[in-house]
C-alpha cells in the first residue's frame, strides 16, 4: 500500500496536489536532496549512502548523459570511479556495487 | 549492545509544526506523526519499530524496490503534509535517532543553518520541470547501398553529423527553457537526468530542473512552462509540483 501525497484542502498552496508523483521524482528527492544530519544508526547511514550510489547510477547512466552533452555530474565524486577511490577506506568499496549491476 | 525497541525517524525540520493537520497523520511505519521541539525549532518525527527500521531491517527493506517505494512515498507524504502549512527543511530518507533527546541535540547543533534554510524557503515551493527530446528530427532516408568504401564513409559521416547537430539543437533548447524559468524562480538547480528505468519514460531526458518559486509567482511560472513548451516542439516539457523545497533547504554535515 502506498500513500499518495495529498494536500489538505485548507492548504494555501496544495503541495503535490496535481497528480500522484512518479517514483523517480520522489526517490531522487528523498535520497539525494534535503537535509543530511548524521543519525544514531550509523551503519544504516552508510548503507543508505551505498544505496544512494546505486540509485544515482540508475538515475542517470553516465553514457546517456554524456551523449546529451550534459556533464555536471563529472563534479559529483560518487559518480566518478577515480574520485571514489580517493574516498576514505570503507566507503565506496562495496563489492555489491561492482558485482551487482542494476536491472 | 541491544537496540531499543523504538527508534525516532525524522521527516523534516521547521518552526511551529504542531497543528490540526497532524491529526491522524502517519509515517513510514504506520506510526503517528508528532513534533519534537528544541531551541525555537521543531522536528516532525515518528517512533518506528527499531527491528523493522533498525540498521539490519532497514537495509533489507531498502534493498527491495517495492518496499523502498512504500517507504519513500510515505516519507514524502509526511513532508508534503507539513510543507502545505509551514516552511520545512525535508530530512533525507532514513535519518534515525535513538530517542527524542538525540534528535534535539542534532537539530540544536545545526540551529543556525536550519534557520537560514527555513528563511530561504518561506513562502516558496519547489517546482520540477523535465524536458525530453521528442525525437522530432526527421528520419534519415534509408541510404542506398554504398557503391564504395568512400561512399559508405561519407554516408556514415553525414548521418552522424545530422544526429549531432540535432542533439545540439535540443540541448540548446533545454538550456533556453532552464534559463527562462530561472529568471522567474528565486533559485534554480539542474539535476542529473533520470534514467528511463526510473522515470518510466523511454524518451531521453535532457533537462531535470528544480525551481524555487515564490508562491505568488506560481501561476506565472506554470504559464511560462506552457509557453516554453509551445515554443519548443522539439522538447516534451513536463511540470511537476509543487514540492516541498527538497532541492533548496540544504543542511549538510556529512563530512
Amino acid at each position: 500500500m502506498t500513500i499518495e501525497p495529498r494536500a489538505s484542502s485548507s492548504a494555501p498552496v496544495g503541495v503535490g496536489s496535481h497528480e500522484p508523483a512518479n517514483l523517480g521524482d520522489i526517490l531522487e528527492r528523498v535520497l539525494d536532496r534535503g537535509v543530511v544530519i548524521v543519525g544514531d544508526i550509523r551503519i544504516s547511514l552508510l548503507d543508505i549512502e551505498l544505496l544512494t550510489v546505486k540509485l544515482r547510477l540508475l538515475i542517470a547512466s553516465v553514457d546517456t548523459a554524456r551523449e546529451l552533452g550534459i556533464d555536471w555530474w563529472e563534479h559529483d565524486p560518487w559518480l566518478t570511479s577515480s574520485a571514489r577511490k580517493s574516498l576514505p577506506p570503507g566507503r565506496g568499496h562495496d563489492p555489491a556495487l561492482e558485482a551487482d549491476p542494476d536491472d | 549492545m541491544t537496540e531499543p525497541s523504538v527508534a525516532v525517524w525524522v521527516y523534516a525540520v521547521g518552526v511551529d509544526l504542531d497543528g490540526p493537520w497532524l491529526a491522524g497523520a502517519t509515517g513510514v511505519d504506520g506510526e503517528s506523526l508528532r513534533v519534537v521541539s528544541v531551541s525555537g525549532l521543531a522536528a516532525l518525527v515518528g517512533s518506528v519499530d527499531s527491528g523493522r527500521f533498525g540498521a539490519e531491517g532497514l537495509r533489507r527493506r531498502l534493498d527491495d524496490l517495492d518496499q523502498l517505494e512504500g517507504i519513500a512515498r510515505r516519507h514524502h507524504a509526511a513532508i508534503a503534509l507539513i510543507a502545505a502549512h509551514r516552511p520545512v527543511a525535508p530530512a533525507r530518507l532514513a535519518t534515525l535517532y535513538a530517542d527524542d533527546d538525540r534528535v534535539r541535540t542534532a537539530v540544536r547543533r545545526h540551529r543556525d543553518e536550519f534557520l537560514a534554510a527555513l528563511r530561504n524557503v518561506a513562502g516558496r515551493l519547489e517546482w520540477g520541470v523535465k524536458a525530453y527530446s521528442t525525437g522530432s528530427e526527421p528520419d534519415q532516408p534509408t541510404p542506398s547501398a554504398p557503391t564504395s568504401g568512400t561512399a559508405y564513409l561519407r554516408q556514415r559521416q553525414a548521418l552522424l553529423s545530422a544526429r549531432n547537430s540535432s542533439w545540439q539543437r535540443v540541448v540548446e533548447s533545454a538550456h533556453a527553457v532552464h534559463d527562462r524559468l530561472s529568471e522567474i524562480a528565486v533559485e534554480a538547480r539542474e539535476h542529473r537526468p533520470q534514467d528511463p528505468n526510473l522515470s518510466g519514460d523511454r524518451r531521453s531526458m535532457i533537462l531535470n530542473g528544480a525551481y524555487l518559486v515564490d508562491n505568488e509567482h506560481a501561476e506565472e511560472f506554470a504559464t511560462a512552462v506552457a509557453t516554453l513548451a509551445d515554443e519548443h516542439p522539439e522538447l516534451a516539457v513536463e511540470l511537476t509540483g509543487p514540492w516541498p523545497a527538497y532541492s533548496f533547504a540544504v543542511v549538510d554535515d556529512e563530512q
